[in-house]
C-alpha cells in the first residue's frame, strides 16, 4: 500500500485514495498536429510504454482529495517516490539526473526542445 | 506420572489447576484446566490422533508449538459459528466449547480414505496430472465427486455469520512484530527513547519461548527476568500491546496488516459487544521484526505418526501445561537445543533417551545429559517407527553424515518422539515485500539480509540464537528505530547485565535419515505433512524435469497448504540439494506470500457487510417505487424500478402492460439516475467537439443533440443527449452507469491535455429528479399542468427544450425520446421530485398514465433499434459498426478517437455490424448472447459469425425481435442465419434493419 502525497493539495494518503493513470509524459500527436500521423506514431502513442527497472514517471489523480492530476516519480524496485510534481511540469532536475534508458532520452529531448 | 495418565502431577505455567474447564472434542467431553489449549487438554486425556492427512488419510497428531502446526487442525464452533482449520495448539479452551477433528470419515481411528495410503503408489508427486485422466467421461461423474468428498480440510460454516468484525487503522512510530525476548526489549528501548510503539504477538501470553530457553540473566532464568519487563512495558503510556494478534503481512511503505482474535477464547466478550476478530491496518515509520524462529522436523521414515512431535512442542507441553505425550520418549536431534527437552522430561519423571546424528558434539548440554544419566546415542538416527495410531517403538540405526542406507540398527520401545532438525528464522514479513534473505551455514537456514523498507530484524528472527546477543541486538535496534523516527529521541540508559548460557556445539544438517527396508516401500519421509508430500515426491519431481524449486512446489504441492511451508520449506530445499548436488542457496527459495497465518473472511470484510457492503443510491421517488411493488434492477449503485407488478400479475404481464401504455396512452419513467454533467465556460463548445465524435459547436441554444463518445482507440464508450443551455453552457446526459466515469474522463482531458481551456465540468446527477413522459398523450399531460411555456408541436419540436414552470415546479423540459414516442424528459431540483412525480400521475390519470420500469424502457428502445452502450457495444465496437458512421464528423480536425478510427482494421469491410433479427418462429425469443454460425454442424467447432446483443418479445409487434452484431451484417439483409443452442436446438432468424417499429419516425415528431 503505497503512501502518496498530492503536490496540489498536500494531502497524504494510501494509494487507494488516489487513481493511477499510467505512464507520464505521453504526448498525444493529434493535439499538436492532427494531420499526417503515421500508423507507427499512433501505435506508439497508444501502446508503446517505457517499463523500466528503477526510476519511472507516472500520472496519478488525487481521487478522494482535490481531484487534480499530477505526476509521480517512483522507483519500481524500491517503490520509493522520488518526487511528486504538477501535471504540466517536468520532474525536478535532481530527479531527471537519475533517469536512465528511455526516460533519460526523453528528458534530454525535452530539454533540447526548451532551448 | 499420576492417576491421569498424561497430565503430570505438577508443573504447567499457563494452566490453573484450580479451575476445571469442560469442552467437547468430536462429541466427547474432555476435562481440562483454564489456560489449556485443545491440544494440551486432548493429549492430557490420552488421545493422540487429531485428524487425518489430506491425501493419504494417515492418522496425525499434534506436532508443533504454535502457528507452524500442520497436522492437528480442528474446527471450532457449530453451524454458522464454525471456524475450520484452526491449529489445536493455539486454540484456547473455554467451558462448553465445541471442537472437532477434520478430514476423517467415518471416524478418526477407522478412516475409509486410509485406503489411499495403501494405494499410495498411485498417488505420486504430480498425481493430479497423471491419474484420473481416462476414460474422459469418468472425471465428471466418478472421479471428481469421490475426490471432492475425500479431500479437503475442514467444513465451512453454514449460514450467515452472526458475529461482528471490525477494522482498525493506526499509525505507529515503531511497530514491533513479536513479543518474545527480542521484541519486548526492542519495544522497551524504543518506548524509553520516546517513540509511540505498538507491539503485537500472536500468542495469548507475551514472552515468546523465553520459558523454553536455556540461560540465566542476573541470576534469574530468562522468563523470570523478562516478566517484570513485560508488566512495565504494558504500563507505559506510549506503548500499545496487543496479544492474540498476528502480523500477517508486510506491504509497501511499511503498511502492515494484523489479525486479532479478540473473543475466540472467551465468548462472554462477544455478548458484551466485542467483535470476534479485528483486522489492524498499520502504517509504521519503522518495523522491528522479532518474530522468532520455528523448529524444523527431521525427515525420517514415517515421521508423521501421532506422537512424533517437535522437541520444542514437547518442552512446551511439559513446562506450560504439565502434560507429557507419553511415559517413554526418544529425543531425535542434530543440534544441542533438543537436549533441553530431554532435561525437561527427565525432570518431570518421564523416561527419555537421546538419538543424535552428530558424531562428536562437544557442547555443554550434551555433557550435561551424560551427567544427568540420560542415554545418548551419538552417530545415530531413527530409521523406523512402529505403530500406526501411535508410536510403539523405533529403530535406531548407526549413521555417518551423508549415509543413505541402514547398516546396523536396534529396536527400542517408546511411545513418543521429540525431534529437532534445527531452527528456521521466521522471515515471512521480511520477505513479503521484497526483503532480501541469505543462507546461513551455521543455522542451515535463511536469515534476513537487506530491505528497502525501514525494517530491522532482531533476535532469532534475525538468526541470532544466543540470549546475550539477542538482548544487545534488540535494545540497540529499538533505540536506533526511535532515533530514526523522532526528531529528538531520549537517550536510553544501558542496564548492567550478567548473562550466562551454555556453550553449544554446531548443528549438522540432516535432510534425510536412512530407513529400515527398501527405499520408500512403506517408509514415507514426510517433508510437507499437511499436503502429504514426501522426500521421494520431491526427488521424483526432479527426475521428471521439474527442476526449478518453484516448479517442484507446484508439481508436488509442497509448501502450498494452509501452513504455507513453515516447516517444510527448508527441509524440502535440503532434499532437493542432496538430489541435485546443488547447494541450498543455488536452489533458492520459493516466494513468501502473505498472510503468515490464515485469518477469517469475517476479519477481511470487517463491518462492511449487509447494508454497509455497498451504498445504495436512491432517487427522490425510491420509496414510492417500493410502495408500488416495484422489483429492482441494480444500475451501478443505483436501484431502478424494473417493473411494477400488480396483485396477481406476473412480471411478464406487467412489463407488457407498461409497454402498451406508452405506445397507446402515456407512461411515466423515473429517469433520475441518468448521468447529468454541466459543462460551462467560454471554451465549452470547442471542448465538447474534442470529446464527442460529432459536432456540438454548431448546436443552437435551446436545442438538443444526441452525441457519441469514443475512446482513443476509436471504440464507443458512451452516448447521450447534450443540450445547449446557453452559448457557454451545456448539459450533458450520460448513461446511468457511466456518469462518474464520463465526468472523470472529461476532467482528465481538461487537466492533462487541453489545460488552457476555460471550462468547468460539474457532475449534477443527484441535483435533479428527471422523469420521462412518453406516449401519444404525453403533451396532453404536460399541458394539463399549466406550463408557462408553449408546448405545441410547432413551438416545442422534437430535440428542443424549455426552461420554465410546470404546475408551479421549476423545470427543464427536454423533448427527447428513447421510446420512439412523442416524449419529454422533465427535470426538477431533486427536492421537488416526488411532488412532481405525483403531480404527473394525477394529471395523467384521465389519459391512462402508467409508471413504467427499466425493462419496458429496454423493450421500447429495442423496438426502435436504439442502442445501449454495453449491450450493442462491447469495447471493440465502433460507431460505423453500429450503423452510426454518419455521426463521426469528417469536418473536425481532431476529436478523441479520430485518428484510431482511420486505421485499416477499424475501416475494414466485413467487421461485425449491428443488424436486426426476426426469428422464423415469431414466438421464439433468442437467448441473449447466442452465437450465430456460418454453418451448423453436428458438434463444435463451428465458425462463429456474430452474437445476439439484445433480444425481447415485443408486445407492440406481437412477436420476438433481436439485434445482433454479425460479420458483414449490413450486406446480408434478408439472409437467414442459424443460432445453434444448447441441446442441439437450432434457431433460424432473418437479418433485417434494426428499426422494427415506426420506421419513418412519424410518432416521435407528432
Amino acid at each position: 500500500m503505497l503512501l502518496v502525497t498530492c503536490p496540489v493539495c498536500n494531502a497524504t494518503g494510501d494509494e487507494t485514495d488516489f487513481h493511477f493513470g499510467g505512464q507520464a509524459h505521453v504526448a498525444r500527436p493529434a493535439t499538436a498536429n492532427p494531420e499526417g500521423i503515421t500508423d507507427e506514431q499512433q501505435r506508439d502513442y497508444l501502446f508503446a510504454r517505457i517499463n523500466p527497472k528503477g526510476l519511472h514517471f507516472e500520472r496519478v489523480r488525487c481521487d478522494r482529495g482535490c481531484g487534480k492530476w499530477f505526476h509521480a516519480a517512483r522507483d519500481t524496485m524500491t517503490m520509493e517516490f522520488k518526487a511528486f510534481y504538477g501535471i504540466t511540469e517536468l520532474p525536478p532536475d535532481d530527479v531527471i539526473a537519475q533517469a536512465k534508458g528511455g526516460w533519460a532520452e526523453y528528458f534530454a529531448m525535452r530539454k533540447k526542445k526548451q532551448k | 506420572m499420576t492417576g491421569k495418565p498424561y497430565r503430570l502431577a505438577e508443573g504447567g505455567s499457563r494452566i490453573d489447576r484450580a479451575k476445571r474447564v469442560t469442552f467437547s472434542f468430536d462429541g466427547r467431553d474432555i476435562q481440562g484446566f483454564a489456560g489449556d489449549t485443545v491440544a494440551s487438554a486432548v493429549l492430557a486425556s490420552g488421545q493422540k490422533v487429531f485428524g487425518r492427512s489430506y491425501k493419504y488419510h494417515r492418522p496425525r497428531g499434534v506436532m508443533g508449538l504454535g502457528s507452524e502446526e500442520m497436522n492437528a487442525l480442528v474446527g471450532v464452533g457449530a453451524d454458522a459459528k464454525r471456524e475450520p482449520n484452526l491449529r489445536a495448539n493455539q486454540v484456547e479452551i473455554y467451558q462448553g466449547m465445541v471442537s472437532e477433528s477434520q478430514n476423517r470419515w467415518p471416524s478418526l481411528t477407522f478412516d475409509i480414505g486410509g485406503i489411499n495410503n495403501k494405494l499410495s503408489r498411485f498417488f505420486p508427486g504430480g498425481f493430479y496430472y497423471k491419474t484420473f485422466m481416462w476414460p474422459k467421461a469418468f472425471w465428471k461423474h466418478v472421479y471428481e465427486p469421490v475426490i471432492r468428498k475425500a479431500a479437503g480440510l475442514g467444513k465451512a460454516a453454514t449460514g450467515r455469520d452472526p458475529d461482528n468484525y471490525e477494522h482498525m487503522h493506526i499509525h505507529a512510530d515503531v511497530l514491533v512484530a513479536g513479543g518474545g525476548l527480542a521484541g519486548i526489549l526492542a519495544a522497551e528501548a524504543a518506548a524509553k527513547a520516546g517513540a509511540k510503539v505498538v507491539l503485537m504477538d500472536e500468542n495469548p501470553v507475551l514472552g515468546g519461548i523465553a520459558d523454553l530457553t536455556a540461560g540465566m540473566i542476573n541470576g534469574a532464568c530468562v522468563a523470570d527476568w523478562l516478566a517484570p519487563k513485560i508488566a512495565e512495558l504494558k504500563a507505559m503510556p506510549n506503548v500499545h500491546v496487543l496479544v492474540r494478534t498476528t502480523v500477517v503481512g508486510h506491504y509497501h511503505h511499511n503498511f502492515l496488516m494484523a489479525a486479532e482474535r479478540v473473543a475466540d477464547h472467551d465468548p462472554s466478550l462477544l455478548a458484551a459487544g466485542a467483535p470476534r476478530h479485528r483486522l489492524w491496518k498499520i502504517r509504521a515509520s519503522h518495523v522491528i521484526m522479532a518474530t522468532g524462529a520455528l523448529e524444523r522436523p527431521i525427515a525420517f521414515a514415517n515421521n508423521d505418526r501421532p506422537n512424533v512431535m517437535l522437541a520444542s512442542a514437547v518442552r512446551a507441553l511439559v513446562g506450560r501445561y504439565g502434560v507429557s505425550p507419553g511415559t517413554n520418549g526418544v529425543v531425535f536431534t542434530n543440534n544441542d537445543d533438543a537436549y533441553l527437552t530431554a532435561f525437561a522430561l527427565k525432570k518431570a519423571g518421564v523416561n527419555v533417551q537421546v538419538v543424535d546424528s552428530r558424531a562428536r558434539p562437544d557442547g555443554e548440554l550434551v555433557a550435561r545429559a551424560q551427567e544427568e544419566g540420560i542415554a545418548v546415542s551419538l552417530s545415530s538416527v531413527i530409521s523406523a517407527v512402529e505403530g500406526t495410531l501411535a508410536v510403539k517403538a523405533v529403530k535406531i540405526a548407526a549413521y555417518r553424515k551423508g549415509q543413505g542406507r541402514v547398516i546396523t540398527e536396534k529396536r527400542v520401545e517408546c511411545d513418543f518422539i521429540a525431534s529437532s532438525g534445527g531452527w528456521n528464522p521466521v522471515l515471512h514479513i521480511w520477505a513479503h515485500n521484497a526483503g532480501k534473505i541469505k543462507f546461513d551455514d551455521g543455522l542451515q537456514s535463511f536469515r534476513p539480509d537487506t530491505h528497502n523498507a525501514a525494517m530491522t530484524a532482531v533476535g532469532a528472527a534475525n538468526g541470532t540464537m544466543s540470549v546475550e546477543a539477542t538482548i544487545a541486538e534488540a535494545q540497540a535496534a529499538g533505540e536506533a528505530a526511535a532515533k530514526s523516527v523522532l526528531k529528538k529521541a531520549k537517550a536510553v540508559k544501558a542496564e548492567k547485565l550478567e548473562v550466562k548460557e551454555p556453550r553449544r556445539a554446531a548443528l549438522e544438517s540432516l535432510w534425510f535419515a536412512p530407513a529400515t527396508g527398501a527405499y520408500n516401500e512403506g517408509n514415507k519421509h514426510f517433508i510437507d505433512f499437511q499436503n502429504d508430500v514426501t522426500a521421494a515426491d520431491l526427488e521424483l519431481a526432479q527426475r521428471e524435469g521439474y527442476e526449478s524449486v518453484e516448479h517442484t512446489k507446484r508439481y508436488t504441492t509442497y509448501g502450498m497448504a494452509t501452513d504455507q511451508g513453515k516447516t517444510s520449506n527448508i527441509n524440502g530445499l535440503g532434499v532437493l540439494s542432496e538430489a541435485t548436488g546443488k547447494t541450498i542457496p543455488q536452489i533458492g527459495t520459493t516466494t513468501f506470500r502473505p498472510p503468515y497465518t490464515p485469518y477469517s473472511f469475517g476479519a477481511i470484510a470487517g463491518s462492511l457487510t449487509r447494508e454497509l457492503f455497498l451504498p445504495v443510491r436512491r432517487t427522490a421517488v425510491y420509496q414510492w417505487h417500493i410502495d408500488k411493488g416495484a422489483t429492482w434492477e441494480p444500475v451501478g449503485q443505483w436501484r431502478r424500478a424494473y417493473t411494477y407488478s400488480g396483485a396477481g400479475e406476473t412480471k411478464h404481464q406487467s412489463i407488457t402492460r407498461e409497454i402498451l401504455a406508452v405506445r397507446n396512452k402515456v407512461g411515466l419513467l423515473d429517469a433520475s439516475t441518468l448521468g447529468k454533467i454541466e459543462i460551462k465556460g467560454p471554451d465549452a463548445a470547442e471542448f465538447l467537439d474534442r470529446m464527442y465524435t460529432n459536432t456540438f459547436s454548431t448546436l443552437k441554444v435551446g436545442k438538443c443533440r444526441y452525441g457519441l463518445m469514443a475512446n482513443e482507440l476509436g471504440f464507443l464508450t458512451d452516448d447521450g443527449v447534450t443540450v445547449r443551455l446557453a452559448e457557454d453552457h451545456f448539459l450533458m446526459h450520460t448513461t446511468s452507469g457511466g456518469a462518474d466515469r464520463i465526468a472523470a474522463w472529461l476532467e482528465e482531458w481538461l487537466q492533462t491535455e487541453w489545460t488552457h481551456y476555460k471550462v468547468f465540468v460539474t457532475p449534477v446527477t443527484e441535483q435533479w429528479s428527471q422523469f420521462g413522459l412518453a406516449g401519444p398523450k404525453a403533451r396532453d399531460v404536460l399541458a394539463k399542468l399549466a406550463p408557462d411555456f408553449d408546448v405545441s408541436n410547432e413551438a416545442f419540436p422534437h430535440m428542443s427544450f424549455k426552461v420554465g414552470k410546470l404546475g408551479g415546479f421549476p423545470v427543464r423540459v427536454f423533448r427527447i425520446s428513447f421510446s420512439g414516442e412523442q416524449s419529454y424528459e422533465i427535470a426538477t431540483p431533486a427536492g421537488y421530485g416526488l411532488s412532481l412525480w405525483k403531480a404527473f400521475l394525477e394529471a395523467g390519470a384521465e389519459f391512462g398514465i402508467e409508471p413504467y420500469g427499466t425493462e419496458a424502457l429496454h423493450v421500447l428502445r429495442a423496438e426502435k433499434g436504439y442502442i445501449v452502450i454495453g449491450d450493442e457495444t462491447d469495447g471493440t465496437t465502433t460507431a460505423e459498426d453500429v450503423g452510426m458512421g454518419g455521426m463521426v464528423s469528417k469536418k473536425k480536425a481532431d476529436f478523441i478517437g479520430k485518428r484510431s478510427m482511420e486505421q485499416a482494421e477499424l475501416k475494414r469491410a466485413g467487421r461485425k455490424q449491428l443488424v436486426g433479427l426476426l426469428t422464423e418462429d415469431p414466438n421464439e425469443v433468442l437467448p441473449d448472447g447466442a452465437y450465430a454460425v456460418a454453418e451448423v454442424k453436428d458438434k463444435p467447432p463451428m465458425k462463429m459469425i456474430g452474437q445476439v446483443t439484445s433480444t425481447y418479445m415485443s408486445p407492440t409487434l406481437g412477436r420476438s425481435i433481436a439485434m445482433a452484431l454479425i460479420e458483414n451484417g449490413r450486406a446480408r439483409m434478408g439472409e437467414t442465419i442459424s443460432f445453434p443452442l444448447e441441446g442441439g436446438k437450432v434457431v433460424r432468424a432473418k437479418i433485417t434493419d434494426t428499426v422494427f417499429y415506426d420506421k419513418d419516425g412519424g410518432r416521435i415528431n407528432a
